[in-house]
């Protein structure tokens, strides 16, 4: 073991983690679209369709519009690069992740910010009105989405002493009564929101949307075209993918692999895969009964998750 | 040590010296020069102090009213290597800046004395030396504001010197009234007679030099003037101002109420808690809705030192808690934090000036694509902006993490009262973290990236050589702490060693290569190293597989016609969803003019549309003030309406009350 505490098991199950990731975000957002496919009547493409489609995009030539620069080219590799670095710190499969120690929950936070914000950058680069309104949206969204994100890190970790994930993930994995606690309970909830508004889905923004009155995500990304868009789908479907698996190792850490063992390790990844698909499955099951919110009102939405993160942190403090 | 403040101090008076003699045409290179060099010899020492090295000097009685005394130990160290450094970038970018910026004598003259006065001012060891230099910062940096022409520029200097002196007028009372309690002036006898002084005085004497000292430090409610005074002074200076000066308020505070009082009590710190949170959230949405770069970057300091001072008050209260450790950590993450802002800030400020340079105008609805045009500074911009905006990558992040771990390991203190108040704490670290990436990703979106909306943007060219020296420099520290911030941990031990936290040391050996807070890590390094890598990565293998060589293409935007520059979103449109969501507290005014058509009422002949977002708290809180000033002066204007004869009469029956007074008491 040496300074960073990486050892060779470790770099195996973040390697593993970021390969499922990969391989299974655009199955996951395939999955999700034949449910709300099937549900409102349609046959739907199939789960696999968004691999379909990342192969015919990655056939194609790539472009670079008129005028767009570094900011614009880089966007999409960040996006994908944010995801893999998260896939491989989060505990989604086993708790010995290589960058747990390293990147932190609120490293992972702020990786997150990070890729949206250099979209949003990307989005203003292309010089037109739909990159600006994108990114002006998303920028604001995000930023009242930060301070709900840290209270529900406060409150998670004020318990355990610390904000390193593996830490958490395990103590919440050897007191199972502490996930029933009021405190885990209403910082679940806080985060399921930002989970939302995070991953662009309604009621935030509605991600199958080409409308100019309610685009946000689409709106800043409408000018990427061939490789480049591949690239733009996957760092969102696996972005999707790691706050869905960090919301589920965070409340409902079983099956997570704590030893060293591949069995164990085999085991969390099948069970990672399984609650991944469920919180995917009953998202979109609930999107198909879900209007999207007006702009102006989001922020509402966001203050009162904020609210609920307050009570957690009240929470972990007082009835302790 | 002594040596390297000599040469800081000769240096910065010869360079004032030559400055008022020497021709134009070699005044501004030397100028700039020889003030760098006073500039590196003050970080120098800085570094020295930092290393553990002390230095004491005393010369009883060559100014009246006390003598001089300066010591330097490692917590003056901090304020001394990040002002010297901080200095000296500045300078040299001043080279390019001021030769090409029509140099002014006077402000050629002034400038390095100012330089020195920042210096003076951390290692002043007796209250009379303390405010000899404080004065002098306040003139000097007066005198700079002042320089420019205009209304705005006149109006910024007189909230600049009224607020400024003011302030001076209650840190003197403060400091004067704590040396006669303790009947000595120099720091080393008040620290020692501490204890023996009543709290009510010590209350008193925290409270007058939080007013003063936090208006310096752009403390909400006291910052009317930054915001003002910042954009006005010239480019450089004002990166100075920003990135240094305002750091000596957090100095002084540091100084008189944990090295001085030894901690006070408990409601000092959390009232300098909630002004610091107040602070940052106001701070940053003024900037979030600003559109005049310089003063979004001023409204970022009040964020920035408002964090400061939170984590001040933090460390405080941990103190008072009986929680060493904490308390250290949080003061070294706010240390830590002055140095990281001194670093992006005066990057951000000198990337202004350069911008205001070549284009003339600092609105952001007219700039743009001058990422094209000015490459470098647009790069070195962005790394600047990326730093203020507390992202991982950027230098803000390590020290806004080492803030947030102190706060969520408070948990362990005692009381409800902290419990309130640390939610409270996390929650404006949280929303103003938030807030400063959209306000960076709008300073760099629309500023430096996409198409120029005006034919002055058309026009920019990139800086010269000395200009971007001088940002180089600065982006370098940028780059440092936010990679090997750890570098920094025992220097940061000592510094909190020395301004009287135990658990200093402890605390400075937790921020090494890895930075730890008891249970928590992180790897900053590996953080970025990690995501480079794999965006290199995914670069080649896109390389390999791609099938041909990237294509210019035209701008699809939905299949419509060019676009010309008036449809792009600007920093206004792009604010306006924020401006909306903070209407209660920002209050915007906006103001539509429908003219009608002269024959009927429902055909309009002009619409006017204007919006302005004036500093609120500027309104609500001191124009009433200003206005009772103004009707206290009216009336005493009855008394005194300049007869002369009238003025004789006041003065004969003046003597006569006085007379009577003294026969009637003996």
């Amino acid at each position: 073991m040496n300074a960073l505490g990486i050892t060779a098991h470790a770099i195996a199950v973040s390697l593993i983690q970021v390969i499922a990731v990969v391989l299974g975000a655009p199955l996951l957002v395939g999955l999700m679209r034949q449910v709300r496919a099937r549900m409102e009547g349609r046959v739907g493409g199939g789960v696999l369709q968004p691999w379909r489609d990342t192969r015919k995009l990655l056939r194609k030539e790539r472009l670079d519009p008129d005028g767009t620069g570094p900011a614009f080219r880089t966007a999409p590799l960040v996006g994908v690069a944010v995801g893999a670095v998260a896939a491989g710190a989060i505990p989604l499969a086993a708790t010995g992740t290589a960058l747990g120690t390293s990147v932190d929950l609120i490293a992972v936070v702020g990786l997150l910010a990070l890729s949206s914000a250099w979209l949003a950058l990307a989005g203003l680069d292309t010089a037109t009105a739909f990159g600006g309104m994108g990114a002006s949206r998303e920028m604001t969204i995000a930023a009242l989405a930060e301070p709900t994100v840290l209270m529900s890190v406060f409150a998670l970790s004020a318990r355990v002493g610390s904000t390193n994930l593996p830490a958490i993930v395990a103590a919440g994995a050897a007191n199972a009564g502490r996930l029933a606690s009021p405190a885990s309970l209403l910082a679940a909830v806080a985060l399921a929101v930002v989970v939302l508004a995070e991953t662009g889905r309604l009621p935030v923004d509605n991600p199958s949307t080409h409308l100019e009155l309610t685009m946000v995500h689409e709106a800043m990304v409408l000018e990427y075209s061939g490789p480049d868009l591949a690239l733009v789908e996957l760092g969102a479907a696996m972005r999707l993918t790691v706050l869905l698996g960090l919301w589920s190792s965070l409340f409902a850490p079983f099956g997570i692999a704590t030893g060293t063992g591949p069995g164990a390790l085999l085991l969390g990844l099948a069970v990672f895969a399984a609650k991944t698909a469920l919180l995917g499955v009953l998202l979109a099951a609930g999107e198909v009964f879900t209007a999207k919110l007006r702009l102006f009102r989001v922020p509402e939405l966001l203050a009162g998750s904020f609210l609920l993160g307050v009570l957690a942190v009240a929470a972990s403090f007082f009835l302790n | 040590m002594g040596l390297w403040l000599a040469v800081a101090g000769c240096a910065g008076l010869l360079a004032a010296g030559s400055a008022l003699v020497l021709p134009p045409r070699i005044r501004v290179g030397l100028v700039g020069v020889v003030t760098a060099v006073a500039g590196a010899a003050g970080a120098v020492a800085g570094g020295f102090a930092l290393a553990g090295h002390t230095l004491t000097l005393q010369a009883p009685n060559p100014l009246p009213l006390g003598g001089v005394y300066l010591r330097v130990d490692a917590l003056c160290g901090v304020f001394l290597a990040v002002t010297g450094a901080v200095v000296a970038a500045a300078a040299v970018y001043g080279i390019g800046y001021f030769r090409e910026h029509g140099s002014n004598r006077a402000v050629q003259a002034v400038w390095p004395l100012f330089a020195l006065a920042l210096l003076l001012v951390p290692i002043a060891a007796s209250v009379s030396t303390l405010l000899y230099a404080w004065e002098l910062m306040a003139l000097t940096s007066l005198l700079l504001v002042c320089s420019g022409h205009g209304a705005e520029t006149r109006s910024a200097g007189v909230w600049y010197a009224v607020m400024t002196h003011l302030g001076l007028v209650t840190v003197l009372a403060g400091l004067v009234w704590l040396a006669a309690a303790a009947h000595t002036e120099t720091f080393a006898g008040i620290a020692a007679a501490a204890p023996g002084i009543s709290p009510v005085v010590k209350g008193f004497v925290f409270a007058l030099v939080l007013a003063g000292f936090g208006s310096k430090a752009g403390m909400v409610p006291l910052h009317a003037w930054l915001p003002r005074a910042h954009p006005e002074a010239p480019s450089p200076v004002s990166a100075v101002m920003s990135a240094a000066m305002v750091n000596l308020g957090v100095y002084g505070l540091v100084r008189v109420g944990f090295d001085l009082l030894h901690g006070g009590s408990r409601w000092w710190w959390l009232t300098l808690l909630l002004l610091g949170a107040a602070s940052a959230v106001y701070g940053i949405i003024q900037a979030a809705v600003a559109s005049d770069l310089k003063r979004l970057l001023a409204y970022s300091t009040v964020e920035n030192l408002g964090l400061i001072l939170l984590a001040v008050g933090a460390a405080g209260v941990l103190q008072d808690s009986g929680q060493q450790l904490l308390a250290a950590l949080a003061l070294a993450a706010g240390l830590l934090h002055t140095a990281t802002h001194g670093a992006f800030k005066t990057l951000l400020f000198l990337g202004a000036g350069s911008v205001l340079r070549t284009t003339g105008t600092r609105d952001l609805d007219e700039l743009g694509g001058l990422r094209t045009r000015m490459p470098v500074t647009s790069g070195l911009f962005a790394l600047g902006a990326l730093g203020a905006a507390a992202l991982p990558g950027g230098a803000g992040f390590p020290s806004e993490w080492l803030l947030l771990q102190s706060l969520i390991h408070g948990r362990v203190v005692p009381g409800a009262t902290v419990l309130v108040m640390l939610p409270v704490a996390v929650g404006a670290v949280a929303l103003s973290a938030g807030l400063a990436v959209a306000t960076f990703v709008k300073a760099l979106g629309t500023g430096f990236l996409a198409k120029p909306r005006s034919r002055a943007a058309e026009r920019a060219r990139e800086a010269p050589a000395p200009m971007l020296l001088g940002m180089g420099a600065a982006a370098v520290a940028c780059a440092g702490f936010a990679l090997v911030p750890g570098l920094a941990g025992p220097a940061l031990g000592r510094a909190v060693a020395a301004s009287g936290l135990a658990g200093g040391q402890l605390a400075g050996s937790q921020i090494a290569g890895r930075l730890s807070a008891l249970g928590s890590t992180l790897a900053p390094l590996l953080v970025v190293g990690a995501v480079a890598a794999l965006v290199v990565v995914l670069k080649g293998l896109l390389r390999i597989t791609a099938r041909a060589q990237r294509r210019a293409a035209v701008l699809w935007d939905c299949g419509a016609g060019p676009l010309t520059a008036r449809m792009e979103y600007t920093a206004t449109s792009f604010a306006e969803p924020l401006q909306r969501v903070f209407d209660d507290v920002l209050a915007p005014e906006s103001d539509l003019d429908v003219t009608p058509h002269e024959e009927s009422a429902y055909l309009v002949e002009k619409v006017a549309y204007s919006r302005a977002v004036p500093d609120r708290i500027e309104y609500r809180l001191y124009l009433p003030v200003i206005h009772t000033v103004r009707r206290a002066g009216r009336v005493a204007g009855i008394v005194a309406n300049g007869s002369v004869h009238r003025y004789l009469g006041y003065g004969f029956s003046a003597v006569i009350v006085l007379l009577v007074a003294l026969a009637a008491t003996r």
